[in-house]
């Protein structure tokens, strides 16, 4: 019986349809993803609703305050309780005066969760009245 | 001068190394798809609250005061919802007919829409989402992709104390 010698060449299956669907998903992965995840916190569930849309453009001096279901509140990674509020908000009154700027010049985002208590919001929004603080934005999520 | 022959030109085929950018690239993939998540947009509404709020001009007569009280059961939930001397049960699309009806149609400078203002009374304990319902209803619809503005300035009361009602 004849056997037919082995052939050395090798086998090369296409690459150029997998590398291009791989760019093309790095690309719409890289497009889509978001990093910021300052004004933003998992513990914190918003309320929806229909009317809640991005703003055109963004705030000047955003301030931002988590209100967890509990009460307690987070600003710039500190979890304070109301009490413990005005002393946060007097540091950030101080670097905007050390900007040049008042503290009507800031706005103070508001992400409540849903079940929070209104009265503990109500607190908040007091605190930050007394601190001189007088423009809010409630935040809520986009109702699809 | 005698021009030497190259040996790459002479029929020999250039092959590049795929394979250690395949691995790059599906690092890359790996990095992306991991740090993925899909965000839903958030909105704004915008309360300007000084801490005694003195009225911007003068009081408009022809439309009365508007205030809203929300009251809640001992877990949080809206019982009722109430405009001044109306109760709208727990409804907030008749509050937001309601309003419809005593702002009307006209928008632009002097218009009710832009004078008119709503002051929510909330109740301590109710949950928050509530009130973010209540100042969906009272601040606009949305009709197709447009959205209709109703009542802009929105204030609270100042805060009730815990398991006070009225």
């Amino acid at each position: 019986m004849k056997i037919k010698s082995r052939d050395n060449s090798t086998a090369e299956g296409d690459m150029t349809p997998m590398i291009d669907m791989t760019f093309q998903l790095i690309a719409f992965l890289m497009v889509m993803v978001n990093f910021s995840q300052v004004d933003q916190n998992a513990a914190v569930q918003l309320p929806k609703s229909e009317l809640a849309r991005p703003a055109d453009k963004p705030l000047e001096e955003p301030i931002t305050l988590h209100i967890l279901k509990s009460g307690e509140v987070i600003l710039g990674g500190q979890t304070v309780y109301i009490e413990g509020l005005k002393a946060l908000l007097g540091r950030e009154a101080e670097s905007l005066h050390a900007k040049g700027k008042s503290e009507q010049a800031a706005t103070i985002i508001i992400r409540a969760h849903k079940d929070c208590p209104t009265g503990k919001v109500q607190e908040v929004i007091k605190a930050c009245q007394e601190t001189r603080f007088d423009r809010f934005a409630l935040r809520a999520q986009e109702e699809l | 001068m005698k021009i030497r022959k190259s040996k790459a030109t002479a029929g020999d085929k250039v092959e590049l190394q795929m394979t250690p950018m395949i691995d790059v690239v599906f690092q890359l993939l790996t990095f992306f798809i991991m740090s993925f998540k899909i965000v839903t947009e958030e909105g704004d509404f915008n309360v300007k609250m000084p801490i005694s709020a003195p009225r911007e001009g003068l009081p408009d007569e022809s439309l009365p005061p508007m205030k809203i009280r929300l009251r809640a059961d001992g877990s949080g939930n809206l019982t009722s919802i109430a405009l001044n001397d109306n109760s709208f049960g727990t409804s907030f699309a008749s509050l937001r007919d309601y309003i419809i009806g005593v702002i009307g149609d006209d928008r632009g400078p002097g218009s009710l829409q832009e004078t008119a203002e709503v002051e929510l009374d909330c109740d301590y304990n109710l949950k928050y989402d509530n009130v973010v319902q209540a100042i969906t209803s009272v601040s606009g619809y949305k009709q197709g992709d447009q959205i209709v503005k109703l009542v802009e300035k929105i204030k609270f009361s100042p805060p009730r104390k815990v398991g006070e009602s009225g």
